[in-house]
């Protein structure tokens, strides 16, 4: 956190304050989304926009099908409806979107842009070549491997190729020693973002709860993504740790040009850093706008507390 | 100075009652197990007997052996358990111990042969050197192998010796039929038991833990029942007799002009065969080791690695984990194959007698004693028990106590059994636990547990790095 302050950047401080790059065009387009289990329907013709470099928050009460939302997009579901679109590079590729889905291929890339239909491809592959990471609502590390090496595990795809599939990398091939030197580097830049730095050699399932929440969102960053989902990235965080996550949240979309998707119970800081919000409530889309429009939206305070709104002017919908 | 006999006295009465309770259970249980037989007399009748001497023998050291336990063994348990630091001051010898631990276990397998020949002449080294190094080296082999799948990649694979029936039988069926010369069958053999890897890899994809373990069981049995009834290939029960041994490089081991003996001048022997077999098995385990170290310092065994802890976040970290998974067997089945086609020249002679589940379960058993994962772990496990089998046979001086028709070897699995039931409860996690991380940011040379007592403060250098 401190390293984040002493770059100038905003850590904390109203919504309204934090600017949002120009370029506004979505990076994410979900289309008619639909996910049934047998009889039942976790998300209902889901449609929304996640714009580049926006932070994007996806909130709702218990069971609203947010995770359910985050395993179609990041590969993990098949969604049973809909289309889950996501750009790199030049923006006019969108353009191609129909002609996209029409032609039944995952993807397309052209004139250094490219659009992939992620509900086509394997989740192994949406994180390498559509390069969308993700974190858990409960933590997924590798616990009985050191931190440093969690972040290497994150740089497998450009470790394996620079190891030539372990054949260079067997022979102890320079190529590999390098490509590998400018992993640990990465590593070591995200372990002092993190102020992990010192336990870099411990084992990740050591780490107390709120250092193992900010190396799983490290290790997700390693991947270089362009859309980085956190699945309730401030759950079991002290207030204190909560407002250090909305500096590094600020600060990865900020410096990295990642734009973020965020599932999130924690008002405070759902108030604080989203630029974008969409409410679900069982499997629907019920209100979509900036904090203040969701703050004041009757239709969201009714989902969430089930009570007047007079009621809710004092209550937990405010940001402190 | 008070409190001291009466804590003995509630230390003792503590232990009768404890062996009370014992005695009674021990009782219970041994009554009908022990205290009635059943035997057939003359007229083909049963007749129930009764062995009241043989119950009470055996209830009085049950019982007594919780007395002692209690009274003995749990204050010393305890007071070891409350000197933790008793641990720190040969933690430095174990430290060095470590690092020099595989060189010097290195150079004495190296001079193992020369050091048998010289203490039990040649004659008696024979059996020093084949049953005690080949085969001890073989099942090293075997779990070094096995350990990529299971230690590493974390799939438990019930169905290895598969992967070795597979690189015998490779190996004896194109050695016999096609006079291949054992070096170019042995990589043969070795990419045929990788594609077998791979091809049971690929139906097991989507198990994990006992399913998977199920699925190889049976992958195991399929090949064994194949090999048995497939008998115009297999030729069944009977086997296949008179695979070609190795030659040195095209020497063959034999009496003739031509024999390896004659040409080096030497009288002939059978010992330099098994001394040859011995090397070669040797650096073939050498082999494995090397490609498994070197591998779990690469990207693909550190996937392996993080696969075993968590195959979601694996996916969500875009790790392909089906071409992850096919590597682990693949490389396991052809380091079981390499292992199956020395086993097969080595023989002279294999059958479905040789692959039983049993295998399977003893090298599934060398790697969970010796620490998954663990290199130095599993060697020490397949020495305690391949040796401790081969030990068992030496123990002619038992059957003076319990009688001629005694066999030691009998009571191998109860032994197995009881050193895994010990294992569980001192170290559930394996013989040797520690890890070496496959990369390290500060650079400690020691071992994980020492690192944590030099782990600088606040202040030092390292710190101030850190928030600066």
């Amino acid at each position: 956190m401190t390293a984040v302050a002493e770059k100038g950047l905003p850590a904390a401080g109203p919504a309204s304050e934090h600017t949002a790059p120009a370029s506004s065009a979505p990076i994410l387009r979900v289309d008619h989304l639909s996910m049934r289990f047998g009889g039942l329907t976790a998300v209902n013709d889901l449609s929304f926009v996640a714009k580049r470099g926006h932070i994007t928050a996806l909130i709702g009460p218990n069971g609203a099908g947010k995770t359910t939302v985050f395993n179609c997009i990041t590969g993990f579901y098949k969604p049973t409806e809909g289309r889950i679109a996501l750009q790199l590079g030049a923006e006019s590729i969108w353009d191609e979107l129909d002609g996209l889905t029409a032609r039944g291929m995952r993807s397309i890339a052209r004139s250094g842009g490219a659009l992939f239909l992620l509900e086509r491809m394997p989740d192994y592959l949406v994180t390498r070549t559509a390069r969308v990471a993700r974190t858990f609502q409960n933590i997924r590390l590798f616990p009985a491997m050191t931190v440093l090496e969690n972040l290497l595990v994150a740089q497998h795809n450009t470790l394996m190729r620079a190891s030539g599939f372990s054949v260079l990398g067997a022979l102890h091939a320079p190529s590999y020693s390098r490509a590998e030197k400018s992993a640990v580097d990465k590593a070591r830049y995200w372990l002092a973002k993190i102020d992990l730095i010192a336990r870099a050699d411990d084992l990740a399932g050591e780490l107390p709860y709120g250092g193992q929440r900010r190396l799983e969102i490290a290790r997700a960053m390693c991947t270089d993504p362009v859309l980085l989902c956190l699945d309730e990235p401030a759950a079991g965080l002290n207030p204190h740790e909560s407002a250090e996550l909305a500096g590094y949240l600020h600060f990865i979309s900020g410096e990295h040009a990642t734009s973020i998707l965020l599932i999130e119970h924690d008002m405070s800081v759902v108030m604080e850093i989203s630029d974008h919000i969409i409410v679900l409530d069982h499997g629907q889309r019920i209100a979509d706008g900036t904090p203040d429009m969701i703050r004041n939206d009757a239709k969201v305070i009714a989902a969430y507390l089930g009570v007047e709104q007079e009621q809710v002017a004092v209550g937990a919908m405010q940001t402190p | 100075m008070r409190g001291e006999p009466r804590r003995t006295d509630a230390r003792l009465s503590e232990a009768i009652r404890q062996a009370a309770i014992t005695g009674l259970i021990a009782f219970g249980v041994l009554l009908p197990l022990i205290g009635f037989n059943t035997v057939q007399n003359i007229r083909n009748e049963l007749v129930l007997e009764t062995r009241w001497g043989l119950l009470a023998s055996l209830v009085a050291i049950i019982t007594a052996g919780r007395f002692f336990y209690a009274l003995l063994a749990v204050p010393w348990l305890a007071k070891a358990a409350a000197q933790p630091e008793s641990e720190s001051s040969s933690a430095p010898f174990f430290a060095r111990l470590r690092r020099w631990l595989a060189p010097i276990s290195l150079c004495l397998l190296v001079l193992y042969p020369p050091i048998a020949l010289g203490l039990a002449g040649f004659q008696g080294a024979v059996k020093w050197i084949d049953n005690f190094g080949v085969q001890i080296l073989i099942y090293v082999m075997l779990g070094w192998g096995l350990n990529i799948v299971v230690g590493l990649a974390g799939l438990l694979d019930l169905g290895y010796v598969a992967f070795y029936a597979v690189g015998a039988y490779s190996y004896a069926l194109l050695a016999t039929n096609f006079g291949l010369s054992f070096w170019i069958l042995l990589p043969i053999a070795g990419a045929l038991a990788a594609l077998w890897g791979i091809l049971l890899g690929f139906p097991v994809l989507r198990l994990r833990g006992d399913y998977l373990a199920i699925v190889t069981l049976a992958f195991g049995e399929i090949i064994r029942l194949v090999l048995i009834n497939w008998v115009p290939v297999t030729n069944g029960y009977a086997g296949i007799t008179s695979i070609p041994r190795p030659t040195f490089f095209g020497i063959p081991f034999n009496a003739t002009d031509q024999g390896f003996a004659a040409r080096f001048g030497l009288e002939f022997s059978p010992i330099y065969r098994t001394i040859f077999l011995y090397y070669l098995i040797l650096a073939l385990a050498l082999v494995t080791a090397a490609v498994t170290v070197r591998l779990r310092r690469l990207p693909l065994g550190r996937a392996w690695e993080a696969l075993r802890e968590d195959e979601i976040a694996c996916r969500s970290l875009g790790i392909n984990t089906t071409n992850t998974k096919l590597t682990a067997f693949a490389m396991g089945g052809m380091f079981a194959g390499f292992a199956g086609s020395f086993f097969a020249s080595r023989q002279g002679f294999i059958s479905p007698e040789s692959f039983t589940f049993m295998e399977s379960a003893v090298i599934v058993a060398i790697v969970v004693l010796g620490g998954m994962g663990s290199l130095i772990g599993v060697a020490i496990a397949a020495i305690l028990m391949i040796g401790g089998t081969e030990v068992m046979r030496e123990l002619d001086f038992l059957k003076i106590v319990f009688g001629s028709d005694f066999d030691p070897t009998q009571y191998r699995m109860l032994l197995f059994g009881l050193a895994m039931v010990l294992i569980m409860i001192f170290k559930p996690r394996g013989l040797i636990t520690t890890r070496k991380p496959s990369v390290v940011l500060h650079g400690h040379p020691e071992p994980r547990w020492l690192e944590r007592k030099v782990r600088p403060q606040a202040g030092t250098p390292l710190a101030q790095e850190r928030s600066g």
